[in-house]
């Protein structure tokens, strides 16, 4: 009986303890960033400084309205129900004005969702499905990073340009890798009516069985290659079609495979003369970019990723909408958000009213190796404003809000 | 033709890697019956130690022999060790638990694993070098293939024949192989079994690392890998027949086999169908599991594992009714939460609305594992497919939310009569294993038909009728049906049913001579199960606005396991308080600390050593000493 006793008083102390956790300062502006830190760390860690430069940087400069901003850090778990969850707990318990952030599409998709049920602002930071715009887009979601369709779009006019017949398609299977695969042959096709897809690998995200699934490709023979593999699944592709030769004389295109995140992985291995999308961080000679650069790199001894300018720029676009509202009310920071721009790392963006999609771009280009490391040899900047369907297509994938 | 012989050596590849993993699965469960969840993270610690110790012995330089191959065997010996402290300080306290707790316990460690690799590697994927001398490639039938491979190739039977000699030519297998046939014999005639457990699973930590370390030329060390492997292992070690370490060699080469020919197939069309072999990878394990299974109840080579006796007597207990004193508790318990909303915040709601509803979902678990004696690693697929059925039944169908949520669970008895009628066929184990498989078979469907469910994407505007909407009126729905549902549930227990489910689980050589039709009665408690977890999953749904196929993957079925063993399997109350006490602690350590998974893995092996019979069951059991 004592332990029992023992074991319920331990409790109630615990619930005491909790309940009595005083809700953050005074007086600040709270934002709600919930996220994927732990099932992403390679991403998300940079993403999360990019976040706190941005919000150093804020404070620093005094605030919005002369109040210190605040911003909540919340683990989703990438998991849609608990990140529900956690939005509604910064929502109801923290009380924060809107939300950031979310990583993994389905869990883009939940909290926009939430965010248009409770109508509170979600811009979300990174989660490349078309649906959260298009299909799926609400009146109180907006999304920053490129979407899915228009990474695909920028690599697509290098792809015609080539004149390749014979195309062989490999992607992770999930809605990202299936609306990339999609996206491109749909694109491909209407350029050049003539190509032939010779095989399409569809890998288990993660598992990808590398070794057979370059032979399938080997005897598909190939002109080209359009993959969207990144991650783990990207380095040991690399690795295996390296040795066994795939690469010889084969054009290949692959989504994201630009970004340090995964083309650090690959060292002296990364592949040369390949077509990608990311983020050539130590050859952006623009000086928004070299301001944010030497920010970032005073501030965190490290060269930023993908991940820092997103999470830097997702803040700015915070601290840009609530003082163009110059108000906290949902309603006014939904219509502000419209047409809203941002003095963004990669220059000025705009938060497009049509489909609430931001205009941020990517760097296109081919990959090289120097001194020992994978880099984007040449590059232009993909202006995200330019890769769009036309507004009429976009009006029909789109409800009304 | 090349090709075909080609995609043949691949397989053959992958298969070695998979064998060397579950070689130490299948001989760790042989002898200690442990379930080791936490393989997959020796595994993963294999290839990161792999990455380091090369990284170091190699200096800067080129990497050379000494640095490569002495790299991978220090990495192999490291978390041989790892795993010999991990059966000393923590699984041999709980050899005496309730059946399967044991996995609770390497749950725990699979989190703190996960955070520490964290915490000492980084967050970006490490590739290793090369192997020396084997770099490159051989040419095959006039195409390169990589020597690695090749050598992998070999490396599979090569480890298969030295523990066959180990097992057959020495003493200490003499040992094992008693121990694994009859550990109480063993233990009479005098062995110490505590050195052969311990050396056991450090031998089984040894292999699983030396996978792991053998893979650093073909992949990253990345922080997925103990997922992605622990499954496979598991598959392939009930495939092959549990204990049997060339029945393990066999599955491996057919699952490797399956694999590298799907893909190599690619698209076949047939009677105007075409269907995409690749595709078919996401769960190729799975299907060759169902097959095997159903076919052969004991794998390809294993045999009816001897029943060990009932630790600690723990079956009894569930016999009792509750005492008139549990009962006020209980009843105030449920008043407690009926006034809740007058005084907590939303947001206590909303987490209670969570634990309710985990709270039945672990339940209908129980109900299986408890007095069905019918142990499920696949429960999620009722839980999701009864969100999933109400969410389609809302949105696709057009059905008013009040309707949705009774179709759910009858799709999820749906379900459950299907795979039932497959899974009662099978005890044990493999029976558990079963459902797994149907599980991710369900989960496969469901993230693949993009044009119905959504795909991985799932469904959003899941959102209950206005009446319903405020999270006050959805809180008491909530309680009201999940309350009655659990309080149904308790009641059947104490039915004549539950009277001879409980016969079917403890004698059912004695069950069937008095009349009962074990099977029947077995299925028609999976029917219960899968119907009552449907309504947890249909009330989630409604509860998220939201559903994607997460909610009947496997990390949703361990967390109903997780939840019913922390709160103790032999106690009818049991799932409730290890609902309540895993969904409120992660939310409470995740709120607080940037390493909350190793934090929450420490809390669970503390629960675990503290309460060997789960929280529920020492608490009674102590009581009944008290009285």
């Amino acid at each position: 009986m004592k332990c029992l006793n023992a074991v319920v008083r331990g409790m109630i102390a615990l619930v005491l303890l909790i309940a009595g956790v005083p809700a953050g300062a005074q007086g600040s502006i709270k934002l709600g960033e919930l996220n994927s830190y732990k099932v992403f760390p390679a991403f998300l860690e940079p993403y999360k400084k990019g976040m706190q430069l941005a919000l150093e940087e804020t404070n620093a400069a005094g605030g919005v309205f002369g109040r210190n901003l605040e911003i909540v850090f919340r683990d989703d778990n990438g998991n849609p129900g608990d990140a529900v969850r956690v939005a509604e707990e910064l929502l109801t318990r923290e009380r924060v004005h809107f939300l950031l952030g979310t990583f993994a599409s389905n869990v883009g998709l939940a909290v926009a969702d939430l965010a248009r049920q409770r109508k509170v602002l979600f811009i979300a930071a990174e989660p490349l499905t078309d649906k959260i715009t298009w299909q799926n887009g609400n009146r109180y979601t907006f999304r920053l990073r490129p979407s899915t369709w228009m990474q695909t779009s920028m690599l697509v006019p290098d792809a015609v340009k080539l004149k390749k017949k014979r195309w062989a398609i490999v992607y992770p299977n999930y809605e990202y890798g299936q609306s990339a695969t999609a996206a491109f042959k749909d694109l491909l096709k209407k350029s050049q009516p003539d190509v032939q897809f010779v095989t399409e690998q569809a890998t288990p995200l993660g598992k990808i069985d590398s070794g057979a699934v370059v032979q399938a490709l080997i005897d598909a023979k190939p002109d080209a290659i359009f993959s969207s593999l990144f991650g783990p699944d990207l380095s040991r592709f690399v690795r295996d079609g390296n040795t066994r030769g795939l690469f010889k004389n084969v054009a290949v295109f692959n989504l994201l495979a630009g970004e340090p995140e995964y083309l650090d992985a690959l060292k002296d291995e990364a592949p040369t003369g390949w077509y990608v999308t990311g983020y050539p961080w130590y050859a952006i000679n623009t000086p928004e970019h070299k301001k944010f650069l030497a920010a970032y790199q005073k501030r965190w001894k490290d060269y930023p990723r993908a991940g820092s300018v997103v999470g830097y720029a997702t803040v700015l676009s915070a601290v840009a909408v609530m003082k163009k509202a110059g108000s906290l009310d949902s309603e006014k920071l939904v219509a502000a958000m419209q047409g809203l721009q941002v003095d963004s790392p990669f220059g000025r963006i705009t938060y497009r009213a049509l489909d609430h999609q931001a205009t941020m771009g990517a760097y296109v280009g081919r990959t090289g190796v120097k001194d020992g490391k994978g880099v984007m040899a040449s590059f232009v900047y993909g202006d995200g404003a330019k890769f769009q369907p036309s507004d009429a297509e976009v009006r029909k994938l789109r409800p009304a809000d | 033709m090349s090709s075909i012989v080609l995609q043949f050596l691949n397989g053959l590849t992958s298969a070695s890697t998979l064998f060397l993993v579950a070689a130490g699965l299948s001989l760790i469960f042989g002898i200690t019956r442990v379930l080791n969840f936490a393989h997959g993270s020796l595994y993963m610690l294999g290839i990161y130690l792999a990455y380091s110790a090369i990284g170091v012995f190699a200096g800067g330089g080129g990497v050379t022999h000494a640095a490569f191959w002495g790299g991978i065997l220090i990495a192999a010996t490291v978390v041989g060790i790892v795993g010999a402290l991990l059966e000393v300080t923590v699984l041999r306290r709980v050899y005496r638990s309730p059946e399967l707790f044991q996995l609770l316990a390497t749950f725990a460690v699979v989190l703190l694993a996960k955070d520490l690799v964290l915490w000492l590697w980084g967050p970006e994927d490490l590739l290793g070098p090369r192997a020396p001398g084997l770099g490159g490639a051989v040419e095959i039938l006039g195409s390169p293939f990589p020597e690695y491979d090749l050598f992998l190739i070999a490396v599979g039977p090569l480890i298969l024949g030295l523990l066959w000699l180990l097992l057959h030519a020495t003493r200490w297998g003499l040992l094992i192989r008693a121990a694994t046939q009859d550990r109480e014999m063993a233990a009479a005639l005098g062995i110490n079994q505590k050195l052969l457990f311990t050396s056991a699973f450090a031998l089984g930590a040894f292999l699983a690392g030396l996978g792991g370390a053998l893979q650093i030329p073909r992949e990253p060390a990345q922080h997925f890998l103990d997922f992605t492997v622990i499954v496979d292992a598991f598959v392939v070690v009930v495939v092959g027949g549990m204990g049997s370490i060339p029945g393990a060699f066999l599955a491996a080469l057919l699952i490797g086999e399956v694999k590298a020919l799907c893909i190599g197939i690619g698209d076949v069309g047939a009677f105007g169908f075409s269907i995409s072999l690749p595709k078919l990878t996401l769960v190729v394990e799975s299907l060759v599991m169902a097959a095997v299974l159903i076919f052969r109840p004991w794998g390809l080579m294993g045999r009816a594992l001897a029943v060990l006796p009932d630790p600690a007597g723990a079956r009894q207990a569930l016999l009792e009714k509750s005492t008139p004193r549990m009962r006020m508790a209980g009843i105030a318990i449920i008043a407690g939460l009926a006034v809740t909303p007058a005084f907590a915040n939303e947001y206590s709601l909303v987490l209670i609305i969570d634990i309710l509803i985990f709270a039945l979902f672990a339940s209908s678990l129980h109900f299986l594992m408890g007095p069905s004696g019918m142990a499920s690693f696949g429960h999620a697929a009722y839980f999701g497919l009864g969100a999933y059925g109400a969410a389609l039944a809302f949105k696709h169908a057009g059905f008013p939310m009040e309707i949705s949520i009774v179709i759910g669970p009858v799709i999820a008895t749906i379900a459950a009569l299907a795979f039932g009628w497959f899974c009662v066929r099978l005890s044990g184990v493999y029976l558990a294993m079963l459902t797994l498989a149907f599980a991710q078979i369900a989960w496969s469907v469901v993230y693949q038909w993009d044009s119905l469910t959504g795909g991985s994407n799932g469904i959003v505007g899941v959102w209950p009728a206005p009446w319903l909407s405020g999270r006050v009126a959805y809180f008491y729905l909530v309680l009201v049906l999940c309350g009655a549902a659990i309080g149904v549930l308790r009641r059947i227990v104490f039915s004549p049913f539950g009277y001879a489910l409980r016969a079917c689980r403890d004698s059912p050589l004695r069950a069937a001579a008095i009349g009962i039709d074990v099977r029947r009665f077995q299925w028609m408690a999976f029917l219960v199960a899968g119907g009552f977890a449907g309504l947890a999953g249909a009330l989630f749904a409604f509860s998220k606005g939201s559903i994607s196929p997460e909610v009947l993957a496997i990390g949703q079925s361990v967390d109903g396991l997780v939840m019913v063993l922390l709160g103790g399997v032999q106690t009818l109350s049991g799932p409730l308080v290890g609902a309540a006490v895993l969904t409120w602690l992660q939310e409470l350590v995740a709120r607080h600390i940037d390493y909350w998974r190793a934090l929450l893995g420490l809390i669970i092996i503390v629960l675990v050593v503290a309460f060997p019979a789960g929280i529920v069951g020492q608490l009674s059991s102590r009581r009944r000493t008290a009285e």
